[in-house]
């Protein structure tokens, strides 16, 4: 029996056909203006407040727009944004090393493994320079070199040094400044903020979107906004895996809501696994903390050349450690991309020369980068990421070496949209990581912050533009929107109403085991399958027994977990389905079935270079988008 | 190890709380403090008992979200947030007292979890540079000393979590209000706006109900993120020099 039924397939109809370079002026000059008169009639949801949400909403506002925005923390500075930790990327070549707007776009298509689209890649790598500009407007601190200019380093898959940072701590700089810019709009009556206020559901009228679906978060009350525009840019599903570096309350709640109203679901088993996250402790462990990829600049990863080599690291010679990133890509070295990286820490693991508890961890050594430059600039560059390391692990990473652990980070699949960045519901946008377009199979590192503030600062404002001026839209009536509130409620009312005995985190943490040993780092045709024989039996049990104490009518976290891990218990099985139907490896996706004879990810380009776009029904639908390499002729990856 | 945490429970803005002591054993030093009143959590669930409500999202020391005052300190024994407090900063067997954030300016919602929205207010004063998107002029037009810059990014760090109130005799938000203008006025872009600035953002913080600043310092101690003593001196020569050149 087919896991799934074959569709149409889908194109994106937004990119003009004029060359890439020309493309995203193009739209511009050819989007419909509002007049800004005209502006302030018209609302505009925006769910999220991170880089992508936060930029948005502000930019927005600034055009006149009435911005009702929304996220479930208690303020929008604390989206998960603020967490990233090593760079963002720009095309500016401050460096003269060699750097352009076409190589970073070249190396990103390259990077993401040929399964991002050309043009909105180019857009991304052309606006890239402007968001440099406009952070350091807002007073973002990036670090500085003593003449005062800005100072930039380099990052995994990349042979430059276009990466402007601001301490370990760039996510949360640009977010602050994205959050500054949104407070004062919210000052200037702008935008109308609801914090602690949580997504459930998506206003579909007339094919179009129209509003929301909330819940607030401190009253339990459940309440419809309406719209003539939709955004999300609520972030990545990576808690699917319950251990990921997301915050706790990243979710998939939203996107997955506007997929069951029609929203198609692009790449879902596309998920990143970064190389660098601090090792498990235990069993309690609740989430994963990543150490920044910049740490690989410096840092030279190595384990024993001896299986199950127990002395403490300084007591190991050095020639008998093994660089293996050094010795099998030796050009690129300890700066390979994440996937090539993380998978090569899994293989040396699991051929048993891991370090640590459980062997499940490899040294990343500054040892020389201390000898070499001198502790107090190691200190400047890493010193938080080092403080953070020692406060988790209790060790000096001034003296012993780092044990880090591959773990999952960042969805680079998530809500189909074209090159508007429109979904396959008119009216809603989807923007950062809740979107699919732009990274491919694998995602660079600093080149997150850099979509997600390129869509809501540049890309969006004048999408939206042209949806809203093209648009008639006719107010919405009582009758549309009542029956997805009563949905709504009614489904929470079953939640409540279950009183089993099982946790939600019980069910959360199997889900996530689940996942990771079956869809994590690799796959097999037979661990998926057995995943999919699972996944349905946890749901139905989660809905049998699952126990929520307190009520609805006010703040009560466990029903909000339970809200959230009953759509990832859904959303699991589509992941599943679509790392099954994807017969190749690819940057994020490894197949164990489709290797090269020395372990590298073999990629299927005559059959698999397409968008897998899923539609939800009774089976999900894959309606198959071609991706067309005209720049970045697909060749295999190689950074050896 | 084993370990005795009296609770702060308290179901609603308007009811009354109290402490309420839960023994916990079998809990690892590697744990950290949230994870502690994650595996409580299960056991009240287990229980048929109400978990108990706490703010938290990151976990990384880093958004800000988590925020209890521990042992009488905000934040705990050590200088970090709650999340990344480890129980190994405590002995077996010790008896852990477990509060919400208290002060005027942050109402209680349930148990541990306070409303800080005052903070955004004081923010959306005032704290940000208006540089609307899209007319940004080139980044290295303008250079900025590396000292002014780093010293700004001291200041930015802030996170916001509100240790610094909670720890206050006074209920104060200070320190917070001070880091940022301390990182706005170092900087070249945030100077148009500078006097008005710390004006507007000292009028919404008293506006909120937060304490005065007597330079007690206890807010410096607590704060996770290290924020300067000398911000709350910077904060308040920028407010003198702006009250003199009568900016409003």
């Amino acid at each position: 029996m087919a896991d799934y039924l074959t569709g149409d397939p889908i194109a994106d109809t937004k990119a003009p056909a004029v060359p890439l370079e020309k493309r995203w002026d193009e739209r511009k000059f050819a989007a419909k203006l509002v007049n800004p008169a005209n502006r302030r009639k018209h609302r505009v949801i925006v769910v999220g407040t991170g880089l992508a949400g936060g930029s948005a909403g502000a930019t927005l506002a600034e055009q006149g727009y009435h911005v009702v925005q929304f996220c479930f923390q208690d303020s929008p500075r604390r989206a998960h944004s603020v967490a990233a930790q090593g760079g963002i990327n720009a095309a500016k070549n401050y460096r003269n090393d060699g750097d352009s707007v076409y190589r970073l776009f070249h190396d990103t298509v390259k990077g993401g493994d040929f399964r991002s689209r050309e043009s909105n890649v180019y857009r991304l790598a052309q606006v890239s320079a402007q968001i440099i500009d406009q952070a350091v407007a807002q007073g973002v601190p990036f670090a500085r070199e003593y003449g005062g200019l800005l100072d930039t380093r380099s990052f995994g898959g990349v042979q430059v040094q276009r990466t402007f940072y601001a301490r370990g701590q760039t996510g949360q700089q640009l977010l602050i400044g994205a959050y500054q810019a949104l407070s004062r709009q919210i000052d200037a009556g702008n935008v109308e903020l609801h914090a602690r206020t949580e997504m459930l559901d998506l206003v579909v009228v007339d094919g179009r979107a129209r509003g929301i679906v909330a819940r607030d978060l401190v009253t339990g009350k459940i309440e419809t906004h309406l719209a003539d525009a939709v955004v999300l840019a609520t972030g990545g599903y990576g808690n699917v895996f319950y251990l990921s570096t997301n915050a706790k309350g990243s979710n998939a709640t939203a996107i997955w809501r506007a997929h069951k109203r029609g929203a198609y679901f692009a790449n879902p088993c596309f998920t990143q696994i970064h190389p660098t996250c601090i090792p498990r402790s235990g069993e309690h462990q609740s989430k994963l903390t990543l150490m920044s990829e910049s740490l690989r600049n410096d840092g030279r990863i190595w384990v024993p050349k001896e299986k199950g080599d127990t002395r403490p690291p300084a007591e190991i010679p050095e020639d008998e450690r093994d660089y293996y990133l050094e010795r099998l890509y030796p050009s690129f070295g300890n700066l390979v991309p994440r996937d090539i990286a993380s998978r090569a820490a899994k293989n040396v693991c699991d051929a048993g020369f891991g370090v640590g508890p459980g062997g499940l961890g490899v040294y990343l050594d500054f040892a020389d980068a201390i000898t070499r430059l001198g502790r107090p600039a190691i200190e400047a560059r890493y010193g938080n990421l080092f403080d953070m390391y020692q406060r988790i692990t209790a060790e000096d990473p001034y003296a012993v070496p780092m044990r880090i652990y591959p773990a999952i980070h960042y969805t680079m699949g998530g809500l189909w949209v074209d090159y508007d960045l429109q979904s396959t519901i008119p009216g809603l946008f989807v923007i950062g990581e809740a979107n699919f377009s732009d990274h491919g199979a694998n995602r660079l590192g600093a080149s997150a912050l850099m979509q997600g503030l390129a869509d809501g600062y540049f890309v969006l404002p004048a999408t939206v533009n042209d949806y809203l001026g093209s648009t008639r839209l006719d107010d919405v009536l009582p009758e549309a929107v009542t029956p997805v509130e009563t949905e709504v409620r009614e489904r929470i009312e079953r939640l409540l109403a279950i009183k089993g005995t099982r946790s939600v985190d019980s069910f959360h943490r199997e889900l996530g085991v689940l996942m990771w040993d079956h869809c994590g780092m690799s796959r097999t045709r037979e661990g998926l399958r057995k995943a999919l024989d699972r996944v349905p039996e946890l749901r139905a049990e989660f809905w049998r027994d699952v126990r929520i104490p307190g009520r609805g009518a006010e703040l009560n976290q466990e029903l909000e977990k339970a809200n959230r891990v009953a759509d990832f218990l859904e959303l699991a099985e589509l992941l599943l389905v679509d790392a099954l139907a994807r017969e190749e490896s690819c940057g994020g996706h490894f197949r164990e079935e489709h290797q090269t004879p020395d372990g590298e990810a073999e990629r299927d380009d005559e059959n698999f270079a397409y968008v897998a776009a899923w539609e939800y029904g009774e089976k999900p639908v894959l309606h198959r988008e071609e991706l067309v390499f005209d720049h970045v002729h697909p060749t295999q990856r190689s950074y050896t | 190890m084993k370990l005795t945490v009296r609770i702060w429970r308290q179901t609603g803005p308007a009811t009354e709380g109290r402490l309420v002591p839960y023994p916990v054993d079998g809990v690892s030093p590697d744990m950290s403090f949230l994870e502690l009143l994650d595996v409580l959590n299960q056991e009240l669930i287990a229980a048929g008992e109400e978990p108990v409500a706490f703010d938290h999202d990151c976990r990384e020391g880093i958004c800000g979200s988590c925020g209890v005052v521990i042992n009488g300190q905000a934040h705990g024994p050590e200088r970090t947030t709650a999340c990344q407090l480890h129980l190994r900063s405590f002995s077996d067997g010790e008896v852990v007292d477990v509060e919400p954030w208290r002060a005027k300016g942050f109402p209680i919602i349930k148990d541990l979890v306070v409303d800080r929205s005052a903070l955004d207010r004081i923010v959306q004063a005032g704290g940000y540079v208006s540089a609307p998107t899209g007319s940004a002029p080139d980044a290295h037009a303008t250079p900025v000393p590396k000292p002014d810059a780093d010293l700004a990014f001291d200041n930015a760090t802030c996170i916001g979590c509100g240790a610094c109130v909670a720890a206050c005799p006074n209920g104060s938000a200070t320190l917070f209000t001070a880091a940022k203008v301390t990182h706005l006025s170092l900087l070249p872009q945030g100077q148009p706006e500078r006097g008005q600035r710390v004006l507007d953002m000292v009028d919404a913080m008293d506006a909120e109900g937060f304490g005065g600043c007597t330079n007690t310092g206890e807010c410096v101690a607590s704060c996770p993120k290290g924020i300067p003593f000398a911000s709350i001196s910077a904060l308040n020569r920028e407010f003198r020099k702006a009250s003199r050149a009568g900016r409003r």
